[in-house]
């Protein structure tokens, strides 16, 4: 049984399907949709270029080929290891041999009502519908998503205030300067970028801030993160914190008291894995990440006997305005940063991230693939800093502080 | 065995060509994918399997003639 009908969940069915497994296969979707993609929603399908019928992961004549009991609409509310039986919203029971838990995350939100999330195909329309020329806008969370739909809001002519705590935007994750240079596209497009405020409640006409005053708008959307989808998991003996806590085979580990049945394993932005190629527990929430967890743990429950780790190198992109971020790698808690390619003020450049001695990740703008790809391909084969960024580098002459 | 690219969709993630570097290539201007073989051998398939599955973009469809 696979729990999460998004591309985690859709990836593991088809992944049993293919290495022939030939039994029974119910996937469990929260969300009444067939399984769907979701990068679109802050791109293409909030600025109305796609219409949703692109959406869809498969045809359905392909998801009718795996011959799956497909159960949407419902939630799984419970898990019950002794019994291998998950517990459904509608009280129906389903039992399982095998479990792979793919249910996700779900938006952070604030205080108040009447603000926009973007999460789900209904979020994204919802949005879309109040976006129009002359409207004000005000995005809480200048991570990826809220950036992403602060360019598109502009690019409809909406007016944006976009509102981030920290000093810097994406600093804690790309570094301060890549992340200034981030945030200049914002300004340059006449996005009112604030720093430094806190939020404390989504209002009547806009947010309020943490010293009392009001920002004011004509819809709020809130992008400050999200939270692992673990509710149903909570008690049932395995062990939960900050996600669904793995080994390195993406197998659900134990709370305690250890009790005696296996064969769960987790994929996508739920699970918090231990990646052994970064030595590090991390949970991550991008799409190709959904699919190559979904793929990997789905062989390793279908042959214990030959489980492989799940060792990717992450990777993320993020279109913003004529910008194309692209990263490989692993790139949080980093302790320098080096551009290796281009230019920061060109707004064209390869960032390489240090860790220790080791290159632990790449992030891209405006460059071709065939200068970003030997650098993944280098993270990937751990390779040691000093071997790998030549000290004297510094296109600009920027060598810039990490974290 | 055919490939099918839907280029508009291709966010140019690159991923194909790490799991089929047979069969994929990128554009070098935008990173776009490049069909390299539309109906590669049977040898290939697996590899193809592999790019239709972490494709990013959902970009790729391998059907059956």
């Amino acid at each position: 049984m696979v729990v999460g009908a998004s591309a985690a969940g859709l990836a593991a069915t088809e992944t049993l399907r293919r290495e022939g497994y030939g039994g029974a296969l119910t996937l469990i979707g929260e969300e009444p949709h067939a399984p769907y993609d979701r990068p679109p929603l802050s791109k293409q399908i909030l600025s109305g270029e796609w219409s949703t019928d692109r959406l869809p992961l498969r045809r359905s004549t392909d998801l009718d080929g795996l011959d799956l009991d497909l159960r949407l609409g419902v939630a799984a509310t419970g898990l019950e290891l002794a019994d291998r039986t998950v517990v459904l919203a509608d009280g129906t029971r389903v039992p399982y041999d095998g479990l792979i838990v793919a249910t996700g995350v779900r938006p952070r939100r604030l205080p108040g009502d009447g603000a926009h999330v973007l999460r789900t195909v209904d979020d994204a329309l919802a949005l879309r519908d109040r976006l129009a020329p002359g409207r004000r806008l005000v995005v809480v969370g200048a991570g990826f998503l809220g950036a992403e739909a602060a360019a598109v809001a502009r690019g409809l002519g909406c007016a944006v205030t976009l509102l981030e705590p920290a000093p810097v935007p994406l600093a804690h994750a790309v570094g301060e300067q890549v992340g200034r240079v981030l945030s200049q596209a914002h300004l340059d497009h006449g996005v009112e970028l604030r720093t430094g405020v806190t939020v404390t409640a989504v209002t009547e006409g806009g947010v309020r801030l943490a010293d009392g005053e009001l920002v004011e708008g004509d819809a709020v959307l809130v992008a400050v993160g999200s939270l692992p989808n673990t509710e149903w998991l909570v008690d049932c003996g395995l062990a939960v914190g900050d996600g669904l806590i793995c080994d390195e085979y993406g197998e659900a580990a134990w709370g305690s008291p250890r009790p005696k049945a296996g064969g769960v394993y987790a994929a996508g932005d739920v699970a918090r894995w231990y990646n052994a190629l970064f030595g590090v527990p991390m949970r991550i929430e991008h799409r190709t990440n959904a699919a190559e967890q979904g793929m990997a743990v789905a062989r390793n429950l279908l042959r214990p006997e030959a489980r492989k780790p799940f060792t990717p190198v992450p990777y993320f992109w993020s279109d913003q305005y004529d910008m194309r971020v692209q990263a490989y790698g692993y790139l949080r808690g980093h302790d320098e940063v080096a551009v290796v390619d281009g230019d920061l003020s060109g707004r064209r450049f390869v960032a390489a991230y240090r860790t220790g001695d080791r290159l632990t990740g790449v992030l891209a703008v405006g460059m071709p693939p065939k200068a970003i790809r030997p650098w993944r391909q280098a993270i990937a084969a751990r390779a040691a800093w000093h071997e790998t960024v030549p000290t004297a580098t510094p296109a600009a002459g920027a060598r810039l502080d990490g974290r | 065995m055919r490939v099918e690219l839907d280029e508009p969709k291709c966010v140019a993630a690159g991923q194909c060509v790490m799991a089929s570097p047979e069969v994929f290539d990128q554009r070098e201007e935008d990173g776009v994918a490049i069909l390299l073989e539309e109906r590669p051998g049977d040898e290939l398939l697996d590899g193809v399997r592999e790019a239709v599955a972490v494709c990013p973009a959902a970009a790729l469809r391998l059907v059956e003639e």
